[in-house]
């Protein structure tokens, strides 16, 4: 039982379901492309870590940590180039009278 | 530890699960696009998963770098074709 793997694992899994919470129940596209953009990465990345960190110092582990850096620049990447393309096309942004008149 | 790992992969089914409700539900469509980007996340901490599961992780491990990369342009590839300016908005 390596703890440090289950840590690293478990705090990744704490990122990954707030923000799949967060994807599911905030009101508009951008509060959506925040929860995913920010805690998406950062649990995905714990988690490589931990997958990492149970397979012990060898070319694998390098390969997983290589996969790490990918998903730190290429998924907040991506995340803002979703976002620029729906402002640029005029996806409505949420105001706070839209919940009052729900 | 197996079975840390397996109840660690049917979290992430579950993740699977909110990504695809969004996907199916979603006002517009980048916020499916966006729940596509976020299946193939998932995606790559699934492959990695099962390759320390089934102890293959050294294949494994190629096909998660080469579903990142793929993801990425994916969704890149998306964002550009679904942008239109405000002035041809209907």
């Amino acid at each position: 039982m390596n703890w440090l793997a289950v840590l690293l694992m478990l705090a990744g899994g704490v990122f990954l379901l707030v923000s799949a919470v967060g994807f599911l129940r905030l009101p508009d596209f951008y509060c959506r492309a925040h929860a995913v953009g920010k805690a998406e990465t950062l649990g995905s990345m714990l988690v490589l870590s931990g997958l990492a960190a149970h397979n012990g110092a060898d070319l694998t582990s390098c390969k997983i940590l290589l996969t790490v850096g990918i998903i730190f620049i290429t998924n907040p990447t991506a995340t803002h180039a979703l976002l620029c393309s729906a402002f640029r096309s005029g996806v409505a942004i949420w105001k706070n009278s839209d919940a009052a008149q729900k | 530890m197996e079975n840390f790992f397996l109840g660690f992969a049917v979290f992430v089914v579950l993740l699977f699960g909110a990504s695809l409700y969004r996907i199916a539900a979603g006002p517009t469509i980048f916020d499916r696009t966006i729940g596509a980007g976020l299946i193939g996340t998932n995606a790559v901490l699934m492959l990695v998963l099962i390759g320390v599961m089934y102890n293959r992780v050294d294949m494994f491990v190629d096909l998660a770098l080469t579903y990142a990369l793929l993801n990425f342009i994916g969704v890149v590839a998306l964002a550009k074709y679904f942008e239109r300016s405000r002035e041809d908005k209907p």
